[in-house]
């Protein structure tokens, strides 16, 4: 027997829940409604059973929507959220949308509004039973180059990692030109294929492209493999080799430095006993500890303002501009010359940082 | 009939965030501030205590700030040293301001 989704209704008003249990029940897809008045009470329903939607009102009085939304995005990320305010405000609806919420839909007030709310929800609903394969998790940049290349398609390959983007032409299964943060042809491709995540689309190709890659794709593949595995140094190989692939990655990373024009970077892992890395500053463990300062006073107005997640932090001194950027896995911290040219370095600095760990 | 308030309810509502200018010394005492009195005295105090110690704290580390911005996805905090103490601008992003 095919199972209903379950959909959970919180406003403190239990005459807007009625009429939203009796709309939502006409859902093709016919969900099973759940109701409650208080955002405490929703929170102890999701933790005992799995729902798939959550719609909550904003304005409850002791725990109002966005608190109860900010907890569920924590606790239950695979949750969509919607919600149903009669608060027209600009202010409500960036910060609802900045805590991950699905839709941000105004009170229905008339019939047609009515019918896009509930095409909207019935397709919250229904989105993941689409048909169709997603996703090559554990397939690298080379695997799938490899791939198109076999399949003798033609394609363009976008690829994103972080703030650095790449694009990688093949025409008939042939390599033919690459694009990458101002290089082009084969440096361009041995650059993207340091990368080790990111992500990648398939767009349309373009057969008028010029060709500036000559060699076949076999061989750049190899070439790229054996330069990785040189950089990569296994342990089995003897200090000096070790010695000598940090030593290159050192040098690779102080000329991205100054390449971008930036004046340090110290690198900050996420656990609680590490230790920070630093290149082209003498004070790495003072910028490190600061950087661990930083991020908990950043992390504790977060909480207490409800004012979101941490984007980044600017500074400036008399000698440089700062931006501390938390990552996923580590925290940077980028400095740069004071006379610095460009009015937001937030951007840059995400693009020197995306390229450190390739 | 001021005794019938006794038996209204507290209007619910969402909490907001601070808007507007704080001025501290270094000591963390407000000296001014044109946020909104819905907005805790602690709130304020709490706010020019992190903003002081980061001064403070960047200052030990060889990185004596003279300004600070810290981007919230809802909230832009930006302050100006000043002598010990610190100027403090907070500004609620909306989605047309997001991204500045």
């Amino acid at each position: 027997m095919e199972s209903r989704h379950k959909v959970l209704i919180v406003d403190d008003d239990p005459a807007v829940l009625e009429l939203y249990r009796e709309l939502l029940a006409q859902l093709p897809s016919h969900p099973e409604i759940f109701t409650t008045t208080s955002g405490a009470r929703a929170l102890s329903m999701l933790k005992s059973e799995p729902f798939r939607l959550l719609l909550c009102d904003l304005k409850m009085p002791k725990m109002d929507g966005l608190q109860v939304l900010s907890i569920v995005r924590r606790q239950f990320p695979e949750l969509r959220t919607v919600v149903m305010t009669a608060v027209h405000s600009e202010d409500f609806r960036a910060r609802a949308y900045a805590l991950g919420v699905d839709l941000f839909w105004l009170k229905p007030d008339t019939q047609q509004n009515m019918e896009m709310f509930l095409q909207c929800i019935e397709s919250l609903l229904g989105r993941d039973e689409e048909g169709g394969f997603r996703g090559v998790q554990s397939k690298s940049l080379m695997d799938l180059i490899q791939m198109e290349c076999l399949s003798q398609s033609s394609t363009v390959l976008r690829i994103t990692r972080g703030a650095l983007t790449g694009r990688i032409w093949i025409l008939s299964g042939e390599l033919i030109d690459a694009e990458t943060d101002g290089a082009c042809g084969e440096s361009a491709f041995r650059r993207i294929l340091e990368w080790k995540s990111g992500t990648f689309e398939n767009l349309p190709t373009e057969p008028g492209r010029e060709r500036t890659i000559n060699k076949p794709a076999n061989a750049l593949l190899l070439e790229a493999a054996q330069a990785m595995d040189e950089i990569a140094a296994p342990a089995s190989q003897n200090p000096e080799d070790v010695e000598q692939a940090d030593h290159r990655k050192t040098v690779w990373r102080l000329a991205s430095l100054t390449r971008a024009g930036a004046s340090f970077v110290v690198s900050l892992p996420g656990g609680p006993e590490s230790k920070p890395e630093g290149w082209g500053t003498e004070a790495t463990q003072e910028l490190g500890l600061w950087m661990q300062q930083a991020l908990e006073s950043a992390q504790k107005l977060s909480r207490d303002l409800q004012a979101g997640s941490i984007g980044h932090l600017e500074g400036r001194s008399l000698d440089h501009r700062i931006v501390l950027l938390p990552q996923e896995e580590r925290t940077y911290l980028v400095g740069w010359p004071a006379d610095a040219s460009a009015p937001q370095l937030s951007e840059p600095s995400k693009q020197l940082v995306a390229s450190w760990d390739s | 009939m001021g005794f019938l308030n006794l038996f209204s309810k507290p209007a619910p509502g969402v909490q907001v965030l601070p808007s507007g200018t704080l001025t501290v010394d270094r000591n963390n005492q407000i000296l001014a501030t044109t946020i909104s009195s819905a907005c805790s005295q602690e709130v304020l105090q709490e706010i020019g205590d992190q903003v002081l110690r980061l001064f403070r704290q960047a200052r030990t580390a060889q990185l004596p700030l003279s300004e600070l911005t810290l981007h919230f996805s809802s909230l832009k905090i930006t302050a100006r040293e000043l002598r010990g103490g610190a100027i403090i601008f907070l500004a609620p992003k909306h989605s047309f301001n997001a991204f500045s």
